[in-house]
């Protein structure tokens, strides 16, 4: 194998390199390496690809100075480079790096101080030294270096990999005042960048539109996705609900669309797991239920460390597994939303009578109060007295009274 | 004909019979009389206010959930009360709740997307609350849509409610009564302490009835 490395502190190397092929690692900011094997045909003998070399850097309008070395292996190139000026060639890359100050190598503070007081200076010192000996005294390291002395590194390149940008615009030649014209657009930036998120093994969390309008404002609209996704299709139906439910105020006269890459999820799958909802067939229904029910009524409950009477919210976000071993039969409680404003008769301050909308009887059984408060610092506080009361209708209640009296719900 | 559909039929089964996996609620003399609770298939649970049909909901979701499936409670009137779901054995983080603020035309569109994305195990249908006037005007093609929607899946769409809603397109009907309701401590000073239910099926008829406790949270 052969490589060529150009060290320039100006020059564009990257572009220099791309014209000789396509796989190139950027070392350093002024160092590319690449492999030139290919290139004898084209250009015939390791010199005359270096001068090819040469000839496409120095047409390069700064003029400054580019040095190019071609070696057998990509450290060897690099050091060559880096320390001797013009065209280097290395056809044995140990006898010519001999002599070079061992300084060019990437010695810490440490190792170079210990070999000056060895009196090693040289690449070629260092290469001789015994192996073992090295590797007690510096560890891994110190291995590497040597080996880097002796040009006997032979590492795959890190190929260079331009930096992917997952935002598009569109100016539109008329203003588009409808949602499907204005889709098809979106489609087709949604398709490009989607492919680039496949190619690049990556998916989006998050999606942002960027309306132009026709008044001179700006409509925006940002879809945070619960589990990363790529597929174009469904970002489309999620981006059409979204615009639905929030329309632009005016026509659009231009369109952005940009995805925030993230890594996506990875799940281990097993032949005796449940099967669950695709994460984006799901994320798809609860946003069209979201559109039927509201924004805020689709979620996973979650409760509370709290006292208070509903010690529980609805959260977004996407249902996970999670082993719960505890299993008993407990009596389940539901609640009357909004709580029913009742009339109670009390004798000896226990209720004996209930009167509600729906709800009339003789109470046969109650056990209570039970008094609860909190709160007190906040508007949200809570002072009540409860009771649960067996009616004569059959029903167990759960009644409170604070101001008034209220049936909060049934047991069930 | 084929010599293995005849062996098939010397054996007492029908070669077309669908053999339907079923979920076990947990509660060990339901799970004797019924097996559980079928798979691809509508389950009513019927009964009056207090009746326990919440109680066999959450034990139904707690065995679900147990075996890390993701369940849906399409909440009709907004009256799921996660604690007492939770202290039955609900892994909540696995529970879709959606309220559907007394819309029970929400609902059912609501459970219908659902039953379309698949991949759950129990989708709660909580009718408990709708008025008669309202629930006996579903029209009954929502009922075949949702068993249509159902068939080869592993769903079970749960309906909790008074009166049967889905009738001949549901395969399971459990009536739902509350026995006894035990009090405890002094007159005066007592304490809601547990309630002994019993489900009888409607559908399939079985002369047996389930008689199981459940615990009050005080």
């Amino acid at each position: 194998m052969m490589f060529a490395c150009i060290y320039s502190s100006s020059a564009n190397l990257r572009e220099i390199a791309a014209a000789f092929s396509p796989s190139f690692e950027q070392t350093a900011p002024d160092t590319v390496v690449f492999r030139v094997d290919g290139l004898q045909r084209l250009h015939g003998s390791p010199r005359q690809i270096a001068e090819a070399i040469a000839q496409k850097a120095i047409t390069k309008p700064d003029g400054d100075e580019v040095n190019i070395a071609i070696a057998e292996t990509a450290d060897a190139a690099i050091i060559a480079a880096r320390n001797f000026p013009g065209v280097t060639l290395l056809t044995n890359a140990a006898p010519n790096l001999s002599d070079l100050d061992i300084s060019t190598l990437p010695l810490t503070e440490e190792m170079s101080q210990v070999l000056d007081s060895w009196g090693i200076y040289t690449l070629d010192q260092l290469a001789q030294l015994p192996e073992n000996g090295l590797a007690e005294r510096f560890g891994p390291h110190g291995v590497y270096l040597q080996q880097l002395a002796r040009g006997a590194i032979d590492r795959p390149l890190k190929i260079f990999q331009p930096e992917t940008t997952y935002e598009d615009r569109i100016e539109l030649d008329h203003p588009v005042s409808l949602l499907e014209p204005l889709l098809f657009l979106i489609a087709r930036l949604l398709n490009d960048q989607c492919a680039r998120l496949l190619s690049n093994a990556m998916a989006a969390n998050e999606v942002t539109i960027r309306l132009q309008l026709e008044d001179h404002l700006e409509h925006t609209r940002t879809l945070r996705l619960p589990v990363p996704m790529r597929e174009s299709k469904s970002l489309l139906k999620l981006l059409q609900m979204d615009l639905e439910a929030h329309p632009p105020t005016a026509p659009a006269i231009a369109l952005s669309l940009s995805l925030k890459p993230v890594h996506p999820r990875t799940v281990q799958t097993g032949i005796f797991l449940p099967v669950t909802p695709a994460p984006d067939k799901l994320e798809l229904t609860l946003t069209r239920i979201r559109g039927i029910v509201g924004e805020n009524n689709v979620g996973l409950p979650e409760l509370l460390n709290t006292h208070h009477p509903q010690p529980f919210r609805l959260v977004p976000g996407p249902p996970t597994p999670h082993p719960q071993s505890r299993r008993t039969s407990q009596h389940a409680f539901r609640y009357f939303n909004p709580p029913l404003h009742a009339m109670i008769d009390l004798i000896d301050n226990r209720p004996v009578r209930l009167s509600a909308p729906g709800i009339h009887g003789k109470v046969l059984n109650a056990a209570g109060p039970w008094r609860t408060s909190g709160d007190w610092w906040t508007s949200t506080n809570w002072n009540r007295d409860e009771w649960d009361i067996a009616l004569s209708n059959g029903a167990l209640y759960r009644i409170y009274h604070d101001s008034h009296w209220y049936v909060e719900g049934s047991y069930d | 004909m084929n010599p293995n559909a005849a062996r098939v039929t010397t054996l007492g089964l029908r070669p077309d019979a669908k053999i339907r996996e079923c979920l076990p609620p947990g509660l060990a003399p339901l799970d004797a009389m019924l097996g559980g609770f079928p798979r691809g298939a509508i389950a009513e649970i019927l009964g009056p206010e207090s009746s326990g049909r919440t109680t066999l909901v959450h034990s139904l979701l707690a065995a679900s959930t147990a075996q890390l499936e993701i369940c849906a409670y399409v909440d009709t009137d907004d009256s799921f009360d996660p604690v007492s779901a939770a202290a039955a054995g609900v892994a909540l983080s696995q529970l879709v709740w959606i309220r559907c603020g007394h819309n029970a035309g929400h609902a059912l569109k609501a459970a219908d997307y659902l039953l379309h994305a698949g991949g759950f195990g129990v989708i709660v249908l909580d009718l408990c609350q709708v008025p008669p006037g309202i629930s006996n005007r579903i029209p009954i093609s929502y009922w075949y849509r949702f068993r249509r929607a159902l068939e080869n899946t592993p769903t079970i769409l749960a309906l909790a409610e008074k009166e049967p809603l889905a009738k001949s397109c549901a395969s399971l009907m459990l009536a739902i009564e509350r026995k006894k309701t035990i009090w405890t401590g002094a007159p005066g000073f007592s304490l809601l302490r547990e309630v002994e239910l019993e489900a009888a099926s409607r559908k399939p008829v079985r002369p047996a009835t389930a008689q199981f406790k459940a615990r009050s949270l005080a």
